[in-house]
């Protein structure tokens, strides 16, 4: 076992190629089954309807994310962003594909070192309450998986730990109460703490700031952004907040319906939006600069994920659709350097 | 605005120092303390604030539904002139869900989820008009159907509240409260649960409705972008007081209180992105821990001795006012 | 942060000021709440919690020092004297000892043997309540963590359980098994283990749904500890309350069984086989024989039920009301 890790490591050490992704995202996909459990079996061998419903959560998903890079999800209720947010922590497995971490398969993996490479991936939760154990004192809830995977040696422990809480802004002397004691953003900053307690690489962030304050998403925001400078750290942010993403993001990755529908860096995203769907949301983001607009919205609801449309998933909402976009997917194509759309559009000139 | 009150009908809603409070093991708290809002027929004010500034039980105080152990303690609270705290119980009820609705986050707390939505609908109707004939009735709650956005009204009618999705639910709340014509509609944080396509869809369908029919409507939110899309008015609320009020491109712009200037830094701005937010340090103090003086002194920036005074809202100008010892002015101003 | 600092020593010296403004600012600390002390406290505080927690602290008490309390022995068949038979309450003995509840057909002391038949009935439902609650939380764990066809078997074996009546089961198993403490203890524990196997499943199944369970799993913490040290203390308030109402149930299921005379042995009577002792006398207008013993059971059934009641309250607020 120590070999092995020792190996891998070496590998990653020597490995010539500097510009390889700290997290490969290859062809993800993630289907939620209904199995049928005895009863219904029985039932069906009685005649009854057999009723499997499969919903692609993530539909065959690529896309990198390098040292240091903050890559943002975006996406509405139901586009898959959180799913693939936990697969990408380690939470959940993919149906198919694979995630490459510093160029190992971890999905697959098993044993010492998949656990070695998914300390390095953690995960800060929408709601800062509920993701901490109520029965734990909160340097409890920092220090057990640090203790546990022996991240720093027992007697350095509680400084490791006294430091990452500093760093989080939550004062140490507060280490024996309980999670209800403090405020929203403090308990998000004791999430972030048990997340850098144990040293990661990427942090993937599901909505972290949506549940706070305006004056306290502020504050966790640049909490991210100094840890970052601090730690080298990558982030997948993971959220429904535009401006947020926009604003902490080096690259965007926009998801509908299970599949990405664009990607590229933050700057040409947002200035050449490529998909009529990316073109809807980004106008649809209300922002202090818009002033008592009237919106030209875009139709329809979005479908559910059970019966997604035929061919492009947008295609009943979108102003351009046309006869091949109810039969045939649009596959990701580059639309300029960095950035990739999935729209027949584009194949029309 | 407290000044110019000629006749009673100038105003669609008016509250004149309304305090609620709740009571607890070591008394009474204020939620709410002497806040004055007043709002013109036709008119979409916002009332912004973050978690414990007291929007929403302001909100609750007008429809007349705070429960014990709060209450409503002071001050007036004039619907079309007519006092609300005064009125009998029976008259109130007459007039939620007539002259006044309210639209909550979740429309779950307006929808009952075992009924179909023509019984609920019809029944709105009937309670406030109980001879009206049931096809006419029918047919006012298909067109307010018609009206937010609902395909296949007729059809939809028939169907129960688990059958919509989350934005086809709000459209069914707001439909609901849109039926007897109000002349005031509360909302309280509508579109927060609900995607930005959607979002975005409602709150156009809002504006419209409110513009045509001259409904006077108060959206409670935290998102100042909102606020900025669809109000004309704001007032901003901190820890149970308004601090600031005016034409929202007169507060956005030019905020008088650091706590609206604050507010208004920390949303990321299109132009700068991976920069520092501005972030007002701290957090919104409890109920029953307020600070003396102005409240949000202990996060102030510009915080000075005689913060510790009690401080009231004055007007600074024909429409605006503040609550603030040394409100911001142009030269303090950081772009 | 420029303007800030400017600001503040345009008006003196900024330690100064942030001094006073933090002096006018202090508020006490909060003082650190507990969930499961501030529910006993709670309990406590409601007029009828408290009615049941006397009740049951000082029957506990009572059975717990019966050998100390009680004036006579009254498995000591030495002692007693069978011309004593059957004396009204308050009758003195020919030693000059005062029976204050009577005596039985036997010539029993009834107190004294009310509190040694207490201290058996709260130990056998306490031991039955106690083994079955840890039988039914593994069964339960088990169930929840493993899912799939392991939690269909155990939870349709809970639902058989559940389907026959509990008195029918501890008959039947009675019959077989004989009598003795121990081995209605076995039977109590049977009827009983299903009731906290489905309680347990249940909330761990939402405990295991909520976030701080996924954030154990990307800390790579192993199952072990995720559900041992996570998922289990969390379950404890519903289980707590079940546990309590269970007690009751399994001390009245208990003199049920001793009433019907397939409980304990003649020799060691509880609460019911003193009740059913005295049945026999209740038309010749020895009341007291059965009565005392009844006012007994039914005082610590009320007595745990007001506590479980309370307890639920407070420790599940979706009951409330």
């Amino acid at each position: 076992m120590i070999s092995n890790s020792e190996k891998q490591e070496a590998q990653v050490k020597a490995s010539p190629d500097q510009q390889a992704p700290l997290l490969e995202i290859d062809h993800v996909t993630r289907r939620f089954e209904r199995k049928p459990d005895f009863a219904a079996k029985l039932a069906a061998r009685l005649g009854a309807p057999i009723n499997r419903r499969t919903v692609h959560a993530v539909d065959d998903a690529s896309f990198a994310i390098h040292q240091r890079e903050v890559v943002g999800l975006v996406g509405e209720s139901g586009c898959g962003k959180s799913t693939l947010g936990r697969i990408v922590a380690g939470i959940d497995d993919p149906t198919e594909g694979r995630i490459l971490y510093r160029g190992q398969d971890v999905a697959h993996a098993s044993g010492e070192a998949t656990r070695k490479f998914h300390l390095k991936i953690q995960m800060i939760f929408q709601d800062p309450l509920d993701s901490l154990n109520p029965r734990y004192r909160i340097g409890k809830s920092v220090s057990e998986a640090a203790r546990y995977h022996k991240v720093v040696p027992e007697e350095q422990m509680a400084e490791h730990i006294e430091k990452v809480l500093l760093q989080c802004g939550v004062d140490p002397t507060t280490q024996n109460r309980f999670p209800h004691q403090f405020s929203g953003g403090q308990r998000q900053r004791i999430g972030i703490a048990r997340a850098l307690a144990l040293r990661p690489d990427l942090v993937v962030c599901d909505e972290a700031v949506a549940s706070l304050d305006v004056s306290i998403q502020a504050q966790i925001i640049n909490l991210f952004m100094d840890l970052r400078d601090e730690y080298d750290l990558a982030y997948l942010f993971v959220s429904h907040d535009i401006g947020v993403v926009r604003h902490i993001s080096d690259r965007v990755v926009v998801m509908y319906l299970g599949r990405i529908v664009e990607q590229g860096t933050t700057a040409e995203l947002f200035a050449k939006p490529n998909h009529p769907y990316t073109q809807a949301l980004l106008s649809e983001v209300p922002s202090l600069k818009r002033r008592h607009s009237s919106f030209h919205t875009i139709k329809g609801e979005i479908p559910s994920p059970l019966k997604p449309p035929s061919g492009c998933h947008f295609h009943p909402r979108c102003p351009h659709a046309m006869e091949r976009c109810k039969l045939e997917r649009p596959m990701l194509k580059a639309v300029a350097s960095g950035h990739m759309s999935a729209c027949h559009l584009n194949d029309e000139g | 605005m407290t000044t110019n009150m000629t006749s009673r009908s100038d105003y669609a809603l008016e509250l004149r120092g309304l305090e609620t409070v709740f009571d607890g093991d070591k008394g009474a708290v204020a939620a709410v303390r002497n806040v004055n809002l007043a709002i013109k027929p036709g008119e979409i004010v916002g009332l912004v604030g973050e978690s414990g500034s007291g929007k929403s039980v302001t909100g609750l105080s007008i429809m007349g539904l705070i429960d014990r152990p709060g209450r409503v303690s002071k001050g007036e609270i004039l619907l079309n002139g007519e006092d609300l705290r005064k009125v009998s119980a029976k008259r109130l009820r007459s007039l939620r869900g007539d002259r006044m609705a309210m639209i909550f986050q979740d429309p779950m707390m307006t929808l009952n989820p075992v009924l179909r939505i023509d019984t609920q609908m019809i029944e709105a109707i009937t309670a406030h008009d109980p001879r009206i004939d049931k096809t006419v009735a029918r047919n006012r709650c298909r067109d307010a159907l018609g009206m937010v956005g609902i395909p296949d009204p007729e059809e939809r009618l028939y169907a129960y509240p688990h059958q919509f999705s989350g934005g086809m639910r709000q459209r069914v709340a707001i439909a609901i409260a849109m039926l007897n014509n109000p002349d005031l509609i509360i909302a309280d944080e509508p579109t927060t649960a609900l995607d930005v396509t959607i979002q975005a869809q409602i709150i156009a369908e809002m504006q419209k409705l409110c513009k045509e029919r001259g409904t006077a409507l108060i959206w409670i939110t935290h998102d100042l972008t909102v606020v900025a899309e669809l109000t004309q008015r704001v007032y901003v609320m901190y820890a149970g007081s308004v601090v600031e009020e005016g034409p929202l491109d007169d507060v956005l712009d030019n905020p008088l209180h650091p706590y609206t200037q604050g507010l208004i830094r920390s949303i990321p701005a299109d132009n700068d992105p991976g920069s520092r937010l501005f972030q007002i340090p701290g957090m919104t103090p409890p109920i029953d821990r307020m600070p003396k003086g102005c409240r949000f002194h202990p996060r102030c920036p510009y915080v000075q001795l005689d913060c510790l005074n009690d401080i009231e809202l004055t007007q600074t100008s024909a429409a605006r006012s503040v609550r603030c010892a040394h409100p911001i002015n142009q030269g303090e101003q950081v772009s | 942060m420029t303007d800030m600092t400017s600001n503040m020593n345009a008006s003196g010296s900024s330690e100064d000021l942030a001094a006073q403004i933090a002096a006018a600012n202090s508020f006490p600390p909060e003082p650190p709440a507990r969930p499961i002390r501030s529910a006993i406290k709670r309990v406590l505080t409601d007029p009828l919690g408290l009615v049941g927690t006397v009740i049951v602290v000082v029957m506990l008490l009572a059975a717990l020092f019966a050998h100390w309390i009680a004036p006579q022995n009254p498995y000591d068949l030495a002692v007693l004297d069978i011309l004593d038979n059957r004396l009204p309450p308050g009758s003195e003995s020919f030693s000059g000892m005062t029976y204050w509840l009577g005596t039985d057909d036997q010539g029993r002391d009834l107190y004294s043997a009310i509190l040694y038949g207490l201290r058996t009935s709260i130990f056998v439902g306490i031991a039955s309540a106690g083994i079955a609650l840890v039988i039914g939380s593994v069964m339960g764990l088990i169930s929840a963590y493993f899912g799939g066809r392991t939690d269909t078997l155990v939870m349709r074996l809970v639902d058989i359980q559940l389907s026959f009546p509990p008195i029918l089961v501890a008959l039947i198993l009675l019959a077989i098994l004989g009598q003795g403490v121990d081995k209605i203890i076995v039977a109590l524990v049977v009827t009983q283990w299903a009731y906290y196997a489905r309680t347990v499943r249940g909330a761990a199944l939402v405990e295991r749904g909520r976030t701080y369970v996924d954030a154990a799993r990307c800390l790579a913490l192993p199952s072990r500890m995720v559900t041992m040290n996570h998922i289990l203390p969390n379950c404890l308030p519903p289980l707590i309350v079940v546990a309590t109402m269970r007690v009751a149930y399994a001390v009245s299921l208990e003199a049920t069984l001793s009433f019907l005379g397939i409980g304990l042995p003649v020799t060691e009577p509880s609460l019911g086989l003193l009740i059913s002792n005295g049945n026999k006398y209740m038309l010749s207008g020895d009341w007291w024989i059965s009565v005392f013993p009844g006012v007994a059971l039914l005082l610590l059934i009320v007595g745990i039920n007001l506590v479980g009641d309370r307890l639920r309250d407070v420790l599940n607020p979706k009951f409330k009301d």
